[in-house]
């Protein structure tokens, strides 16, 4: 179909656009947000004539690259330490594209134009689209890799697991709560427009590096789509813009979208990049390099802020926060630590760093072997089994974080976790804006304004909650996290399959139980709470203890 | 001439990591490892749209230990089972309680409720659906060509032109409203993504259809020499005959949340009486004798969806439910009570849009004769679902 055919088809369809006579459609969502009607066209400028034969074209060439994948043996240069990773990516993206399908009527609901909907219901196909594309991925790399454990019990793995339960924001984001709050402002204003940058462009690459040129084929695919979507969402924006009495809910809303998605996308997206590749060229950009190119540069300047002059108050304080928190604090650092600290919690094999990783680190992240090179050090010596325990059991100068109520990411860089009493418990939170987001934003009333649409924060978030007191050998039984031998443990803090060198629930069941750090500080009287904060703010970087003596 | 030599291209280098499948033997390397081994297929083998959507939209009774995160104003969270008053067994049952050293509590008897035991028979996914649409309006279009190039649009005569241009054309109302506002609008309320997925295939064929309709129009705007293009418009906002089929339309939108009910009345209900009646027993049936060869097609790609595939997953989704071992009782009435319900609204717009039978020279089947056979095919489908055709049928 031709370009200009394709515009005067458009244009024919915008025919169909339905203003009710006889019975309004019923309401299920809600928003705070007013619309008044106004004439803001499809951005998508969709057909499905042209559409449905574009979507197959870019199918068949997903698929002609998956079959010349397997013919091709890629799996003969793909690197485990990568594709061990693609375990809980990969277990946690096609729930994320789903619910993004699931918003879309959200917005039919309350977004008073019916030409936009048009544009909203291509989204939503897209959109199972990349849910099922994923979920075949993820499939083609459990028949076709050395070690199917963890792709093959992977949603089972998703649902219980805490890595799992942070990306789960990720998608109950898109779908509960206040209809823009959720499938506009989350959605498609920050997480596709600024985020999705990194996670379909900046990763697909990264892959590409380690020898797996299919999740570029597929998520490249993906990201074409995304483009159109951010349009979606662009059309939105303007039409709240238009009433004032939207701009505090727009401040409010960008801020915790913002901020939730960098606290969220950069941990995984970050370590992933960071941690997950063997590729150490230097010239190769780093995450925090991508991070200020994709969405320092083209989000925040190119589409954010000539945003300004339309009324929308820009968090720029929290950009050039979560910049700080990349480039000065080294959150991606901090959390790729975690993980490994905690791998005996997850699914996936997580490969040590090696001296040219260190070097490479060092180059694009200078001081970083001061702050985590030793961590790293006793990482590999801890790896294999040999009378000793997993890393977090042993002395390595690391103290176990507390949680983030809010995103579920650990308190990681210990300066800036605060604590609050909420709802009758005590919680912390990993930094300010997250304190901000559970006991201001996620409420009834907003600054004094009525808020009854808003979301809520729910749920047991805290992972280590629900194991309080086991033993080790019996949560990763619980979570499954087992292979078919009944005994060797799905994670390992390393890539060597010799099963000699694998740890085992025997290993798990001599180690300490379990202990939640939530359940421990409210079993503190207030002074108690007083004092682990004090100690807990002084730790860092790298997980160490506070001075003795500072 | 100087040559000058060019710096080294800094690229990544390939290594060989021998990580291929079979590469080694150690726990889950064996082949048995190389499923999906979080759910039970509901046949012996499992498929590979299951493998693509079942368990991807989570749920507390199953694995999701932590629970929902977040949560609506109101407490209800993640996918409610009561977002419609049809039950399937086990609903009822609590969700695991789960707290301080509770463990994950995964519920190791599944699936934990009947809604989970559903599979869609199209086995829609994204591979499918494109190549499935791709197909429908490759044809639809090279059909419309044809015609175009064969002049076959020469052949219609004033009265028919007028008929397709305001009855055949309102008719892309109903299919974008039942498109957009039951089907899209429905995919976030049913409690699986197998459900959810195939609400939303069917919202595409409708979508699809009513664009599918709208461009058809176009083309014979193009075509036809005094053919109203916004005549369509004209016949869905004003002419009588269609406001009984724009209030049912619009009524089957307005259902009081309920997904089951709109689902339901309008596939059960609705298509069969009303989108039956007037695709294959009327525009289908007469367009041959006015020289239309075309618009048949067109309303065949949609019959086909109807007929073939979204009435299939209907009743793979409501069939069950009516033999539940726990509910069926309660779901039977439920449903004979939307059939009571629905039945007349339909037959009702049905009789009002009875005028336009009259309206080709080449007249189609009697209006009562198609409506019999549109009662009987729906009383077909409600018997096929172990249901009984209302009382109100006889109206």
């Amino acid at each position: 179909m031709s370009r200009q055919s394709l515009a005067k088809a458009h244009q024919k369809i915008q025919e169909l656009s339905w203003e009710p006579q006889y019975h309004e459609p019923y309401m299920k969502y809600g928003t705070d947000y007013t619309f008044r009607k106004a004439a803001k066209k499809d951005p998508l400028k969709q057909v499905l004539r042209s559409y449905f034969p574009m979507q197959e074209e870019k199918d068949h060439r997903v698929y002609g690259a998956s079959d010349g994948a397997i013919r091709g043996n890629m799996f003969r240069q793909v690197q485990e330490r990568w594709l061990e990773w693609q375990k809980l990516f990969l277990s946690i993206i096609p729930l994320p594209e789903v619910s993004a399908a699931r918003s879309m009527p959200m917005l039919f609901h309350v977004v008073p134009n019916p030409e936009l909907h048009n544009g909203q219901a291509i989204q939503m196909i897209d959109e199972v689209r990349h849910s099922t594309i994923q979920q075949n991925l993820k499939r083609l790399y459990m028949n076709n890799y050395i070690d199917p454990a963890g792709f093959n019990n992977s949603l089972r793995n998703f649902h219980s697991d805490y890595c799992g339960t942070i990306g789960r924001q990720f998608a109950e984001g898109f779908i509960t709560g206040d209809a823009i709050t959720a499938a506009s402002i989350y959605l498609t204003i920050v997480a596709e427009t600024a985020f999705t940058n990194t996670l379909f462009v900046a990763m697909p690459a990264e892959a590409a590096a380690n020898g797996d040129y299919l999740l570029p084929t597929v998520f490249h695919s993906v990201q074409s789509d995304e483009s159109r979507h951010i349009s979606n969402g662009y059309a939105t924006l303007l039409m709240a813009l238009s009433d004032e009495d939207n701009r505090q809910l727009l401040e409010r809303d960008l801020r915790y979208a913002w901020w939730n998605n960098h606290r969220v996308v950069d941990a995984a997206i970050g370590t992933f990049i960071e941690y997950g590749t063997k590729d150490r060229r230097k010239d190769r950009e780093s995450y925090a390099e991508m991070w200020r190119r994709w969405i320092y540069d083209d989000y925040y300047r190119a589409y954010l802020i000539p945003l300004e002059k339309y009324g929308l108050v820009i968090p720029h304080d929290l950009i050039e926060e979560s910049w700080k928190q990349i480039w000065e604090k080294g959150y991606v650092h901090e959390v790729a630590q975690f993980f490994a600290t905690g791998w005996l919690a997850n699914y996936w094999r997580i490969d040590g760093m090696t001296d040219e990783d260190f070097e490479w680190f060092e180059y694009k992240y200078p001081g970083w072997y001061d702050k985590y090179g030793k961590w790293w050090e006793n990482y590999n010596r801890l790896a294999t089994p040999n009378g000793h325990n997993p890393i977090v059991f042993e002395d390595v100068d690391y103290v176990y974080p507390a949680r983030c109520w809010t995103c579920m990411v650990p308190c990681l860089v210990r300066e800036d976790m605060v604590m609050a009493d909420v709802d009758g418990v005590t919680r912390t939170y990993c930094h300010e804006v997250c304190r901000w987001t559970d006991v201001e934003a996620f409420r009834p009333t907003y600054q004094g304004r009525e808020t009854p649409n808003m979301g809520r924060l729910v749920g047991h978030r805290e992972w280590e909650t629900l194991y309080h007191g086991w033993n080790w050998a019996d949560v990763v039984s619980d979570m499954g996290f087992v292979r078919d031998d009944g005994k060797t443990m799905t994670a390992q803090p390393h890539l060597n399959l010799d099963p000699s060198k694998m740890w085992t629930l025997d290993h798990m069941r001599r180690c300490p139980p379990l202990q939640s750090p939530n359940v421990l500080i409210n079993e503190m009287d207030d002074a108690g709470k007083a004092a682990f904060h004090a100690d807990y703010i002084r730790q860092g970087p790298a997980g160490r203890p506070a001075p003795e003596n500072a | 001439m100087t040559t000058t030599q060019r710096p080294e291209r800094s690229v990544p280098k390939p290594t060989f990591t021998d990580a291929e499948a079979g590469a080694q033997e150690f726990p889950d390397s064996g082949a048995s490892a190389r499923r999906y081994n979080y759910y039970k297929p509901a046949k012996r083998k499992q498929t590979h749209y299951e493998d693509v959507t079942v368990d991807v939209q989570p749920d507390p009774r199953h694995y999701l230990s932590q629970g929902w995160i977040y949560g609506f104003a109101d407490g209800s969270r993640g996918y409610p089972l009561t977002w419609t008053k049809l039950k399937a067994w086990g609903v009822d049952e609590p969700e695991p309680e789960r707290g301080i050293g509770s463990g994950g509590r995964h519920v190791a008897d599944w699936p934990a409720h009947g809604w989970h035991e559903f599979r869609d028979p199209n086995e829609e996914w994204e591979m499918t659906f494109y190549r499935y649409n791709a197909n429908v309006v490759r044809q639809v279009n090279q059909n419309i060509e044809n015609a175009r190039v064969l002049k076959g649009f020469d052949n219609w005569t004033p009265n028919w032109v007028n008929f397709v241009e305001r009855n055949v054309g309102a008719w892309m109302h109903v299919e974008h409203i039942l498109g957009l506002y039951v089907f899209a609008a429905c995919n976030r309320s049913a409690p699986t993504n197998m459900h959810n997925t195939a609400i939303a295939v069917n919202s595409m064929h409708k979508i699809r259809f009513a664009q599918d309709l709208a461009l058809y129009n176009l083309t014979l705007s193009e075509e036809i020499d005094g053919f109203d293009g916004s005549a369509h418009l004209d016949a869905w906002n004003n002419d009588d005959v269609w406001q009984g089929v724009r209030k049912v339309t619009e009524a089957l939108t307005a259902v009081d949340d309920d997904w089951g009910e709109m689902m339901f009345a309008t596939n059960v209900v609705f298509e069969p009486l009303i989108g039956e009646l007037f695709r294959s027993n009327l525009v289908m049936q007469v367009a041959a004798g006015n020289g239309d060869f075309v618009t048949p097609t067109v309303m065949g790609a949609a019959e086909y969806d109807y007929a073939q595939r979204d009435l299939r997953w209907t009743q793979a989704c409501f069939g069950p439910l009516v033999q539940d071992r726990e509910f069926a009782d309660h779901n039977k009435q439920l449903l004979q009570g939307w059939l009571a319900k629905w039945v007349p609204q339909a037959l009702e717009a049905a009789r009002t849009l009875q005028p336009i039978w009259s309206l080709p020279d080449a007249k189609p089947p009697r209006f009562e004769d198609s409506l019999d056979r549109a009662k009987s095919r729906f009383a077909g489908i409600v018997s096929d679902l172990g249901l009984e055709a209302p009382k109100e049928l006889n109206l």
